[in-house]
């Protein structure tokens, strides 16, 4: 049986990008030897931290949560690519099997001057936050949960509100954007709710108060370059920047 | 002031101004496309379609300072936004791959802008500001795509020309809010087929005006 299991492990050079400190400045090579194409990406991260560890070393730091790819916690850049290679999946749903004996993987943080770096591929993504905080939400007084249904709305409407509900805010799509631009991010939040009705009344104000957010907190300008669609890990597409720009448009003009 | 200022401080509000010029860049190319065109009738056919251009006077000087109005606002806002998009991220990527989204067109678009700025201004000195005393505007023509480098240059900047609006068209679509499953593959068709008319329309002139 030993043969399959040394199949199933591969070896890999990583070059991780780690924080500026008195013995490092910029990427560190580790090798990844003796790794099971079974883990995750994260899985991985975990066992060069535990040799790293034992090594007296400190181990490099990384954001994370569910493990589900549901919670948008985690997240980095591997050979240039947000989340990795493979399309529509975060960093821990990336699989081991995805990479081949031998490959040297650079994995670096987001970079936006948007997003500052707190350590190694840790970085504060709280301005997305703050573009929900400007306006991504709706003003009701909470009580008794409504019935269901009491509002009628048309089953399409609301798988395209869905499809755009399903933005988890990891990032990536500032992290692959060529301007580091939020679009996909704020079009994906003010589709959801524009295309509601519980997200009308304050649909003009809303869509004012997240752009300039948005603008304030120094994201890039989207450029329709399409590469936040290609990485997001929910496959949230450019409609909604379209969908966002027409509400600004509507916002300015009625 | 201020709901005019509010709205064009914004990344979308500069976007759009992108668009709208970018829109009339096309309508105005469309028609100096088909202006040109004459030039396949022969030397009496141009000149007399730029005598008839020259009869509307007034209106000609109103479109040429709309023109130069749009060039000045699109060149000047697509500079804010270069600038700032390259402020939006201080530390670049040691490894940077395309996820499949960027084009040539879209990952060129300030630089070609940049080239056709100048070419602008290139062709403009060579025929706009011509001294046309004596001469007519089709000797002028001749005259310049008798040197082969005038030729290269030209069918060069009608290739980068092709370019910018490969991504442009759609683009502007999109910055306008004009997205639906239904046209917008159809309007990425046309951006396409639009940059090839542009790039070979313009770009054969050269040849064509050399080889009579």
């Amino acid at each position: 049986m030993t043969s399959t299991t040394d199949k199933k492990n591969i070896n890999l050079t990583l070059k991780i990008w780690r924080q500026k400190g008195p013995d490092n400045n910029g990427l560190e090579t580790y090798y990844a030897d003796d790794i099971s194409t079974d883990m995750s990406f994260l899985e991985m991260i975990d066992v060069i931290n535990e040799r790293l560890t034992l090594e007296g070393k400190d181990p490099v730091a990384f954001d994370h949560d569910c493990r589900e790819g549901i919670c948008g916690m985690c997240g980095a850049m591997i050979n240039g690519r947000a989340h990795g290679p493979e399309k529509g999946t975060t960093l821990c749903q990336l699989h081991m099997r995805h990479f081949a004996d031998g490959d040297t993987l650079v994995i670096e943080p987001w970079r936006s001057r948007a997003f500052k770096i707190i350590k190694d591929l840790v970085v504060d993504r709280s301005p997305l936050d703050k573009i929900i905080q400007a306006g991504g939400y709706i003003s009701v007084n909470a009580g008794g949960a409504p019935d269901a249904n009491a509002i009628p709305i048309p089953q399409e409407t609301a798988e395209t509100a869905m499809d755009a509900a399903t933005c988890i805010g990891c990032g990536a799509c500032v992290a692959s954007c060529p301007n580091a631009s939020a679009m996909l991010f704020v079009g994906a939040k003010i589709s959801h709710l524009a295309l509601l009705p519980q997200g009308k009344p304050e649909a003009m104000l809303r869509v004012m108060d997240m752009v300039n957010e948005m603008d304030r907190l120094c994201f890039g300008n989207c450029a329709n370059h399409r590469e936040c669609e290609a990485e997001c890990p929910k496959e949230i597409s450019i409609t909604n920047i379209a969908r966002l720009n027409r509400e600004f448009i509507k916002s300015r003009l009625f | 002031m201020s709901w005019f200022t509010n709205t064009f401080k914004t990344s979308i509000g500069k976007k759009l101004i992108m668009a709208v010029t970018g829109l009339s860049f096309i309508c105005f190319l469309m028609a100096h496309l088909a202006g040109n065109l004459t030039l396949y009738g022969g030397e009496n056919a141009f000149n007399s379609y730029v005598e008839r251009l020259h009869t509307f006077g007034p209106v000609i000087t109103i479109v040429e300072l709309g023109l130069l109005f749009l060039v000045i606002t699109h060149v000047l806002t697509g500079s804010i936004l270069f600038y700032q998009n390259i402020l939006a991220r201080p530390i670049r990527y040691k490894v940077y791959k395309s996820a499949g989204g960027r084009s040539l067109g879209s990952a060129t678009m300030p630089y070609s802008g940049f080239i056709i700025l100048a070419f602008i201004i290139f062709h403009l000195i060579n025929f706009h500001f011509a001294d046309k005393t004596g001469t007519t505007i089709f000797q002028i023509v001749a005259k310049a795509f008798a040197n082969p480098l005038y030729i290269v240059i030209y069918i060069a900047a009608m290739i980068v020309l092709a370019i910018h609006i490969s991504h442009a068209f759609w683009s502007l679509f999109q910055t306008i809010g004009a997205d639906h499953p239904k046209y917008t593959p159809l309007i990425r068709i046309a951006g396409i087929v639009i940059s090839l008319i542009f790039g070979v329309g313009f770009g054969f002139l050269p040849v064509y005006v050399s080889l009579i």
